[in-house]
């Protein structure tokens, strides 16, 4: 591996109608992290997320992948998965699964006909196995449960096989068991295909146990004056050695964070 | 219970939605009944008999002057004019109105001229669609065009503008081009919405159909209903309106069940009238 970060963001801000919301973000990240990020609400965590996007475009600084600025829109070296409205509602599982493929392929269509569509039919179904949807491969969206939309949306994002992966707050309205196999999944998944992985997350529990790196965001200067002068930034940037790490290392950290996510501690 | 969250059984809904119309026949009846009662050869109110037989008339014998069986005629050239109309509508609602709610470009350039364009109360482009377009067909389904057009064009372009954002940059991220998220992803989102759009359209398109139709031509209902008008004759005229509205209810339903069928994603997430 180069000596290269894979994603460089230098001295970001965001300012929306003249409030500041995040501000003086400067990090490095290498090829292969796996980067949670955690924060009070509204701080705005989705809206750096939406930045290294491509949707959002930063008031101040930049932001580089590989060295080079970020093009002007999003494109499918980053996937994305959001926390609502990730998967088309209009097509079913394995038609969702099938899309990018078919806009390879039929660049005035967007769709597959025929023998060329049954072979895009097959080769979902390993994918439609790996995420446990095969039984449900004719099914809308809606007819399926939280975590089967949000495994078909992860899965649906890993098809281009993007270098990076954001993911925001993609296990938000899980129950606890299945977001553990969710996660499982995700690990597995990011060792895998060896991509950068940004990922906004409530739960600090998560966030230590699924990163290599866990940055938290918080306001550190208040004026009562002027709420909207001063902007959210990273407070801690915690490098942990290893992924899997079941539990908070240490309780000075956690009292930290606790205080810094105010009002989002984890019920956990 | 409060009244809020008392529902009706599907019998009770029934007798409750058919009450409002037998109470009106009855009246009607009554109504009829009596005004014969002074005047028997009374033209206003037809007894429901009468009404029947000039309907049958219509329906079943051929006109005497031209052999035509009236009743079909008007009716098949009418939907045919609807039809017509409602198709370019649909064909201009669809095109400019994914363009204005999907390119931002397109949205500057055409949206103003679409909404003042809209505010033009179609009537009064009858006349000169009368005379650019004679008397013929053409400015008839003009007027159809010109009166739901650009209705449908906001409305579609209104249901482009509310598909959820993160479903387009999932797609560009996918890797679709500007065509491709057209086809695959706008398009099929707002088909069942421009179904809507076009049952909503149908209630104008009706109006300014009949009013063509009335004012200029030589079939159709409009032209019928306006035609015997002359001679007071309430037994045809009744039986045509109800024949239309009835024309129009299956149409309507027909769009409805045409929708849950083709989307039945889109009727999953939700009921709809
Ligand atoms: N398009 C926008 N225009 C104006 N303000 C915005 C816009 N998007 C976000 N904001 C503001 O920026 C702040 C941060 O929003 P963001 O969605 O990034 O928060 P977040 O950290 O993701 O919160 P949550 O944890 O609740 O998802 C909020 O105060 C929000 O009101
Ligand atoms: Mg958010």
């Amino acid at each position: 591996m180069s000596t290269q970060p894979k994603v460089s963001v230098r001295n970001v801000a965001k300012i929306y109608d003249g409030t500041v919301v995040l501000e003086r973000l400067d990090l490095d990240i290498a090829a292969g992290a796996l980067c949670t990020i955690v924060g009070a609400s509204s701080c705005g965590k989705s809206t750096f997320l939406r930045m290294l996007l491509s949707q959002e475009v930063p008031s101040r600084g930049e932001i580089l992948i590989d060295g080079e600025k970020l093009p002007p829109e999003p494109t499918p070296d980053r996937g994305i998965v959001f926390q609502r409205y990730s998967v088309f509602p209009h097509l079913t599982v394995e038609e969702n699964l099938m899309l990018s493929a078919e806009f390879d392929a039929a660049p005035l269509t967007g769709r597959l006909f025929g023998s060329k569509r049954a072979a895009a039919r097959d080769a979902v179904t390993e994918t439609l196995e790996r995420i446990g949807l095969a039984q449900a491969r004719k099914r809308y969206p809606t007819q399926l449960s939280g975590g089967m939309q949000q495994r078909l949306a992860i899965a649906q994002a890993l098809l281009k096989k993007p270098k990076i992966l954001l993911l925001d707050e993609p296990f938000g309205a899980l129950d606890p068991g299945i977001r553990a196999d969710m996660q499982e999944l995700l690990i597995e998944l990011w060792k895998e295909l060896s991509m950068t992985i940004f990922m906004v997350t409530h739960d600090i529990h998560e966030a230590f146990k699924l990163g290599t790196r866990v940055l938290v965001f918080d306001k550190i200067r208040h004026d009562p004056d002027a709420p909207d002068r001063w902007g959210a930034t990273i407070t801690y940037d915690l490098p942990l050695d290893r992924a899997g790490v079941q539990t908070i290392p240490d309780a000075g950290a956690l009292f930290a964070l606790k205080n810094t996510t105010r009002g989002d501690v984890p019920h956990a | 219970m409060r009244l809020i969250n008392r529902k009706p059984s599907r019998a009770t809904a029934f007798f409750l939605g058919m009450a409002p119309f037998v109470a009106a026949i009855v009246a009607y009846a009554v109504a009829s009944h009596y005004r014969r009662l002074d005047n028997p050869a009374d033209k206003l109110l037809p007894s429901l008999p009468d009404m029947a037989a000039a309907f049958s008339r219509m329906a079943f014998t051929p006109d005497r002057r031209s052999g035509d069986l009236l009743l079909w005629m008007d009716t098949f050239d009418s939907l045919e004019r609807l039809a017509a109309g409602m198709g370019v509508a649909v064909v201009l609602a669809l095109s400019l109105g994914i363009l204005i709610g999907f390119i931002p470009n397109a949205r500057s350039s055409l949206a103003p001229f679409i909404a003042t364009f809209s505010l033009i109360p179609p009537i009064t482009i009858l006349p000169i669609l009368f005379i650019i377009f004679g008397l013929g067909e053409l400015s008839k389904i003009m007027l159809i065009v010109v009166g739901t057009a650009p209705v449908m064009i906001r409305s579609v372009a209104q249901s482009v503008m509310e598909i959820p954002r993160e479903l387009i940059i999932k797609a560009e991220t996918l890797g679709a081009s500007v065509w491709q998220m057209m086809v695959r992803v706008v398009l099929p989102q707002i088909l069942p919405k421009l179904i809507t759009a076009i049952r909503l359209g149908l209630v104008p398109a009706w109006i300014f159909l009949i009013s063509a139709e009335a004012i200029a031509s030589t079939s159709g209902l409009g032209y019928r209903i306006f035609l015997v008008r002359r001679y007071l004759a309430m037994d045809v005229i009744l039986p045509y309106v109800v024949w239309i509205t009835l024309l129009a209810f299956i149409l309507d339903r027909l769009l409805l069940m045409a929708s849950r069928r083709a989307f039945p994603w889109h009727h999953l997430q939700g009921e709809s009238l």
